[in-house]
């Protein structure tokens, strides 16, 4: 029991420093524009197959590097040459771009790469096992991804919190026409953290891909998930997407090892009903088989309790 | 009675008459076209595809309720449309075991029901925000009901959906529905009724304040209205249209399975109200038109159909928001000055080293499918039936010489359509000034 409760909470954490690696970037975006970038776990995917591809060609450590910047560039040009010419057009516009952009990558992806999960494997310098609890085999890759998405985690907040340019970020965010006046180019400020944060998903891509699927339908698989996260940490708020981040790994993490079905519940109250045979899923899914939905659960939860998310300020 | 009354009478009724066809002559003219059609297009694969069209339409206009006329962009209107198919299959399959008097024609408003009731469930969580917020709502109850479908395997059937029989039903007048001509009637029917219904909603108050909740939703709530409740009003009748269309769908196929209800299907309904033009209530018509027929085509001449069609939407998102119903509607003060004409030359001239540029991007990507994807397949290949080798330069060469070439001439189009544009516009304004 001790064991499954370590061993989950490592890997809830994980789960939710990965996912923090990506709404970070989603939620300046959102601050900055106003809009919901539809295609941000796109560009998650392409940092896993860009770093598949670079890692084939040039090994793990320079795909790490490469990878994110490549990406990265791309996100820049998109801001550059799409979103901004589509902002005339407003919100919904912009929206609608994003999710237009999202159906082409992977559409993309899938011409370049095919349907089934490329072959992207775990460094050899990394495949070991970092320790061992309780007859448990900890792999050390899981350990790097742990203190790679940290290690972003604290730059980027010293980075946001401490420098000049993260201090004209932030203005960037609530003041624009002030930061403008100031001599400040506004629109490229907007266009770096476009880029930053595409760059940040790829990140998580690069380091994702070989622990988990790399795979054409990661992004579709991810991306509502993402869009929970912001939301359930409130739109806009940095700190409340951490905070929803890690929630949510933990939660789907221990969820997939509870199996526990509603029917066990009454049977251990000393109660048996038979609800007929269209209700009796219900009545007997587990805990576990229903892990995939309980972000969403959560979300509509949130919603209904607190419209504006955990930590948000601004009423949605 | 004397003449004078005689002819007055004669005078009212022939004006009414005259007034009634005026007003309806757009719904009368719909009609015989949908009566006609199946006629003018006789083979098996065009019913089919006029069938789907119907379904479509109805599905479009459906989630125009919301985007066009309420300004809620959803991502998750398939919900409605899946629990709507999946509530018929089950219907008529508890109806062909109880040998219930219920005539197949009826079955539709079960989906209409369910999409009702499910909307008023959903809708009341969801239609509390707007914007963003509404939009990653509907997205997170999508993908909620989505996940459900395969974990609720009694109700959704799992991988493989829930099959039923249409012909089994209680039947009335000795009309089987086995044919695709009778379901067509069918289809047609309930989308004429949809379409009446949708468009005469947005002609009463309630559609007029969906407008204003849209446009300004500070100023309705000033004047006193609850936008919230204006929200979730045109949220339900949406999901009403929306259940319809997956019943529809649900008898046309005689199986409901995961895919009604999932995600791509959210997306399908969003590009193609989105490609026909939401600020007008004929565009989700043609945007329904035209993607289902594109679905069909594309994906026969091409493997790699969806990225094409993704490519449109962008480019209509950037360059043509309004939707190709915007578009015909930007003519509409030349047509009625009759000077079209005088614009067409222009868009001719334009249209050839468009369609050149499509064609050369084409062939990059249909030749980089073939060298990345169907590398195992050889690197012969034809292309609108002209053979060709993707290894060799030639092709390329040519492809890139259309792309570039055609783009550059394309560029060049564009001055003078704006100045034959002008000068249109001008000589309506000079024809409408002098009337």
């Amino acid at each position: 029991m001790l064991e499954l409760f370590v061993i989950s909470t490592l890997n809830g954490v994980l789960f939710g420093m990965l996912l923090f690696l990506m709404a970070s970037g989603l939620t300046l975006i959102f601050s900055m524009m106003g809009v919901l970038n539809f295609a941000h776990a796109s560009f998650y995917m392409l940092g896993a197959f860009f770093g598949f591809q670079l890692s084939q060609w040039l090994g793990f450590w320079p795909a790490l590097v490469i990878a994110p910047v490549l990406v990265g560039g791309i996100g820049a040009l998109v801001e550059r040459y799409g979103l901004r010419y589509v902002h005339r057009h407003g919100h919904v516009a912009e929206l609608l771009f994003t999710f237009g952009l999202a159906f082409v990558i992977e559409e993309i992806v899938q011409m370049i790469w095919g349907r089934l999960p490329a072959d992207y494997r775990v460094p050899r310098q990394l495949d070991f096992s970092a320790f061992t609890m309780f007859s448990t085999n900890y792999p050390a890759y899981k350990m790097f991804m742990l203190l790679t998405a940290i290690g972003i985690f604290l730059v980027l907040l010293v980075l946001l919190t401490r420098t000049r340019v993260g201090l004209i970020i932030q203005a960037s965010l609530t003041h624009p026409n002030m930061v403008a006046m100031l001599g400040h180019n506004v629109p490229r400020v907007f266009m770096l953290v476009f880029g930053v944060g595409t760059g940040l998903a790829a990140v998580a891509g690069v380091i994702a891909g070989p622990a988990l699927v790399t795979q054409s339908n990661m992004a579709g698989l991810l991306g509502p998930i993402l869009f929970v996260v912001v939301v359930v940490g409130g739109l806009g708020s940095l700190a409340g997407a951490f905070v929803a981040s890690l929630l949510i790994g933990l939660v789907q993490t221990f969820a997939v090892s509870v199996n526990i079905s509603p029917a066990d519940v009454f049977a251990a109250l000393g109660i048996t009903i038979d609800p007929g045979p269209m209700l009796a899923d219900i009545w007997q899914v587990t805990v576990a088989q229903v892990a995939p939905i309980i972000p969403y659960l959560l979300l509509v939860l949130v919603l209904i309790f607190r419209p504006t998310g955990l930590l948000g300020t601004r009423d949605t | 009675m004397t003449d004078v009354a005689k002819v007055a009478v004669t005078r009212t009724w022939s004006a009414d008459g005259w007034g009634l066809v005026r007003r309806y002559g757009v719904w009368i003219a719909t009609a015989l076209v949908l009566v006609a059609l199946p006629h003018i297009f006789s083979s098996g694969l065009s019913r089919t595809t006029m069938s789907l069209m119907g379904i479509m339409i109805v599905f479009a206009l459906s989630y125009n309720m919301l985007l066009g006329q309420t300004g809620l962009l959803s991502f998750g209107h398939a919900v409605y449309y899946g629990l709507g198919a999946f509530l018929v299959v089950h219907a008529m399959n508890t109806i062909m075991r109880d040998v219930l008097p219920v005539p197949l024609p009826l079955v539709p408003l079960v989906g209409g029901l369910s999409g009702l009731a499910f909307g008023v469930i959903f809708g009341a969580v969801s239609t509390r925000s707007a914007g963003t917020a509404f939009a990653m709502i509907s997205l997170g109850l999508g993908e909620l009901v989505g996940s459900s479908a395969l974990i609720l395997r009694s109700f959704f059937g799992g991988e493989e959906g829930i099959t039923t029989n249409r012909t089994k039903l209680f039947r009335l007048f000795d009309v089987s529905f086995g044919p695709q001509i009778q379901i067509y009637y069918l289809i047609a029917a309930w989308c004429f009724i949809c379409m009446v219904a949708m468009y005469a909603i947005t002609r009463t108050p309630f559609g007029r304040m969906c407008n204003a909740v849209r446009d300004n939703p500070e100023r309705a709530q000033f004047i006193g209205y609850n936008t919230q409740a204006v929200r979730f009003i045109a949220f339900c009748l949406s999901g009403l249209f929306a259940g319809i269309a997956g019943g529809l769908a649900a008898i046309n196929f005689e199986i409901a399975n995961a895919a009604y209800i999932s995600g791509g299907q959210s997306g399908l309904v969003l590009l193609a109200a989105f490609i026909g033009g939401v600020g007008n209530f004929i565009g989700p018509v043609l945007g329904a038109i035209l993607v289902t027929y594109l679905q069909l085509m594309l994906s026969d001449a091409t493997e790699i159909w969806q990225l094409y069609f993704g490519l449109l939407f962008i480019g209509m998102v950037m360059f043509a928001p309004s939707g190709i119903a915007g578009i015909l509607m930007m003519h509409a003060p030349l047509w009625r000055a009759r000077v079209v004409h005088k614009v067409m030359p222009a868009y001719l001239l334009s249209l050839l080293p468009g369609l050149v540029t499509l064609l050369g991007v084409s062939l990059v990507i249909e030749m980089a499918f073939r060298l990345m994807v169907k590398a195992s397949d050889g690197s012969a290949m034809s292309f609108l039936h002209v053979p060709l080798d993707a290894a060799r330069p030639v092709p390329w060469v040519v492809a890139a010489g259309l792309a570039v070439g055609g783009f550059w001439l394309f560029r060049r189009s564009w001055p003078v359509v704006a100045n034959a544009w002008n000068d249109a516009m001008v000589a309506a304004r000079g024809r409408e000034h002098a009337a």
